[in-house]
C-alpha cells in the first residue's frame, strides 16, 4: 500500500476503508446481477454469469451474507462523516445547481456532501431489511418455517427494497463517473488539494488546519531552529 | 382426452414467460377434472398407495402420533394425503370428514404466477398444472404463490414437487392412478363438463338425504380448479382440514409479481440512461485552473503568515 509518485497529497480514504468499500461494491454488483433474474424474466440470461439458474439461486444468499457483514463494518466507519448538518439541507435545496455544475453557487461541503450522505442512509435502511427479508425467503436454509403471510410479505419487500437500493447504486456509480477525481479517490485513497477545495471546502479547511499544526510542531522541534535548544 | 399425446402446442401457459404461449389450437382438447366426492370416501388410502406406486414415490416410514393422517402432511414424495376430521354436526352427531388433499390444478395457478424460472411450471390445454423439474431451480417461490399450500421442496435435490394429476397417464388416455384405485367411486375423472354435471347430481342426492348445505367446491377466486370436491357442508369448507373458503392468489403475490416489476425494470434502465444523458448534456464536474490557482494563493498566504509570525517571535526575543 505504498504511495505512487503520482498520488496526490491529501489522504481521503484509508486503505482499510477502500478495501472495505470495494468488497461491498463488488458483492453488491454481484447481488444485483444474480438477483435481477429472479426479479423479472427479462434479466434471466444473467444467470449464465453464475453457472446457471440453480447455481445463481444457491450463490445469491451467500453473497448477500458476505455483503451484509462487510456493509456493517462500513456503516460504522462512515457513520460520523455521514451525519446530516444544516448546510447539507441547503445543498439539497440547490440540487439543480449541483446537477448543472454551478458549483460556485453551492454552500460549503464537509468531508461528504448531502448526496453521499443520502446514499449512506438509504443503504443503511435497505441492507438490513434486505438481509432480514432475504433470510426469510431463503428456502434451503429456513424452508417453510416462516408463516406463509410473512413469507409473501418478505418476497414483496425484498423485491422492492432491492429496487430502491439498485436505483441508489446507479446514482452512486454515476456520481463517481461524473465528478472527476472521486473514483480515483476511492481507488487510491488520495485527492489533490484543488479537488478537495473545489468539492469539499470545509474538509479542505480542516485538512489545511491539520497541516498548519503539523508544520508548527515540526518548526518548533526543528533541530536547526532557535527554539529547539 | 383419449389418445392425446404430450404436445408442445398443448402447453398454454409457462412460468416467467411474458410473451404468449401457444393459443391457436382450440376445441381439440377438452379440459379434464378430477371430482372428489368426500361423502363417499371411506378413508382406505388406496389412492395414496396408488399414487406412490405409479409415481415411484416412497416416503420415509413415520411414527403414529395417534391420528389417522399418515403421513401427517404433504412432502416432496407424498403428493397426496388423506386428512381426517371428526366433526360434530348440528344434531350433535359425529361425522367423519375425510378429504383427499392434493394439488387443485387451479385454472389461475399461484405457483405458476410466482415462479421465476421460465418454463419450470406449465399449464396444459387440458388444465393440468405440471412442474418441469428440468427447469426448476428450487427457490420455493411456488410455495409462496400457492393458495393451497401444496408444493414441497426436496432436501435431496432442491426441486419442487406436487401432484401431476398423473399427466403422463392422462396424455395416454388413462385416468389418474388415484382414480383407478378408488373402491367406492369417491374419486371420478373425466371432461370438465361431465364432472361438473356429476358433481351437481351428487349434490342433489346429498340434499335429498338431508345435507341441505351440500355443494361443489370449485373456487371462483382461482378461476375454478381442475380438482373439485363434493362437500356435505359446502358452506363451511374450513371444517375439512382448513380447506380455504375463498382462495385466490394473495394480493401480496399479485403486487410482488404484477405490473410493478416490468415498470421497475424499465426504471432501472431509465436511471442508467438518465445518467448517461446527463453526462452528455451537463458534462463532468472538473477542476479548473482557478481551483489550482486558489490553492496556490492559499499556500502563499499561509507561508506569508507563518514567516510573519516567525519574524514577530524573533523580535520579541531579546
Amino acid at each position: 500500500m505504498s504511495l505512487a509518485k503520482t498520488d496526490p497529497p491529501l489522504q481521503r480514504y484509508s486503505v482499510w476503508m477502500r478495501l472495505n468499500h470495494w468488497l461491498v461494491a463488488i458483492s453488491f454488483v454481484l447481488l444485483v446481477l444474480s438477483g435481477l433474474p429472479f426479479f423479472h424474466p427479462f434479466f434471466w440470461s444473467l444467470t449464465g454469469l453464475f453457472g446457471g439458474p440453480t447455481m445463481t439461486r444457491i450463490l445469491h444468499p451467500w453473497i448477500g451474507l458476505f455483503m451484509s457483514l462487510m456493509f456493517a463494518i462500513m456503516a460504522v466507519s462512515f457513520f460520523k462523516e455521514s451525519l446530516f448538518k444544516r448546510h447539507d439541507l441547503q445543498w439539497l435545496k440547490q440540487i439543480n445547481d449541483v446537477l448543472a455544475n454551478r458549483d460556485e453557487k453551492l454552500p460549503p461541503v464537509g468531508k461528504n456532501n448531502a448526496g453521499q450522505k443520502l446514499v449512506y442512509w438509504i443503504m443503511l435502511v435497505c441492507i438490513p431489511l434486505l438481509l432480514i427479508t432475504g433470510v426469510m425467503i431463503w428456502q434451503s436454509l429456513v424452508g417453510e418455517a416462516i408463516p406463509i403471510t410473512l413469507r409473501r410479505l418478505a418476497s414483496l419487500g425484498h423485491a422492492y427494497i432491492a429496487f430502491l437500493a439498485i436505483i441508489t447504486l446507479i446514482i452512486h456509480i454515476y456520481s463517481g463517473i461524473w465528478v472527476k477525481g472521486s473514483f480515483q479517490a476511492m481507488v487510491r485513497g488520495r485527492v489533490s488539494k484543488a479537488w478537495a477545495r473545489h468539492h469539499h471546502d470545509l474538509w479542505y479547511e480542516e485538512e489545511m488546519e491539520k497541516e498548519r499544526k503539523h508544520r508548527e510542531i515540526s518548526r518548533r522541534h526543528d533541530p536547526t531552529g532557535k527554539e529547539s535548544t | 382426452m383419449r389418445g392425446e399425446q404430450v404436445n408442445l402446442q398443448n402447453i398454454i401457459a409457462r412460468s416467467a414467460t411474458p410473451v404468449p404461449s401457444p393459443q391457436e389450437r382450440t376445441g381439440g382438447i377438452d379440459r379434464v377434472t378430477k371430482l372428489i366426492d368426500v361423502s363417499r370416501c371411506i378413508g382406505c388410502k388406496a389412492c395414496q398407495v396408488a399414487c406412490a406406486e405409479w409415481n415411484d414415490l416412497r416416503d420415509e416410514v413415520g411414527e403414529c402420533v395417534g391420528e389417522y393422517d399418515n403421513p401427517l402432511d404433504l412432502t416432496p414424495n407424498t403428493w397426496q394425503v388423506m386428512r381426517f376430521d371428526e366433526y360434530e354436526n348440528e344434531q350433535g352427531n359425529l361425522e367423519w370428514l375425510i378429504r383427499k388433499d392434493n394439488c387443485m390444478h387451479c385454472a389461475d395457478p399461484g405457483c405458476l404466477e410466482a415462479c421465476p424460472a421460465p418454463g419450470a411450471i406449465v399449464q396444459y390445454a387440458n388444465g393440468i398444472v405440471d412442474f418441469n423439474s428440468e427447469h426448476c431451480i428450487g427457490c420455493g417461490y411456488c410455495v409462496t404463490g400457492c393458495p393451497f399450500d401444496v408444493p414441497r421442496i426436496s432436501e435431496v435435490d432442491g426441486k419442487s414437487y406436487k401432484c401431476t394429476l398423473c399427466s403422463d397417464r392422462v396424455f395416454h388416455g388413462l385416468e389418474p392412478a388415484c382414480v383407478k384405485s378408488c373402491p367406492t367411486g369417491s374419486i371420478m375423472f373425466g371432461t370438465r363438463d361431465d364432472m361438473l354435471d356429476l358433481a351437481e347430481t351428487r349434490t342433489d342426492f346429498l340434499k335429498s338425504r338431508g345435507f341441505d348445505n351440500a355443494g361443489v367446491y370449485n373456487p371462483e377466486g382461482v378461476d375454478g380448479t381442475h380438482v373439485i370436491y363434493v362437500l356435505q357442508h359446502a358452506d363451511k369448507p374450513e371444517i375439512y382440514s382448513a380447506l380455504p373458503e375463498d382462495p385466490s392468489i394473495s394480493p401480496m403475490v399479485g403486487a410482488w409479481k404484477g405490473v410493478g416489476k416490468p415498470l421497475a425494470s424499465a426504471a432501472i434502465g431509465l436511471a442508467a440512461l438518465t445518467g448517461f444523458f446527463h453526462y452528455v448534456t451537463a458534462g463532468p464536474k472538473e477542476l479548473s485552473e482557478e481551483d489550482e490557482q486558489a490553492v496556490r494563493d492559499d499556500e502563499a498566504r499561509e507561508r506569508e503568515r507563518e514567516a510573519r509570525e516567525e519574524r514577530d517571535e524573533g523580535e520579541e526575543r531579546p
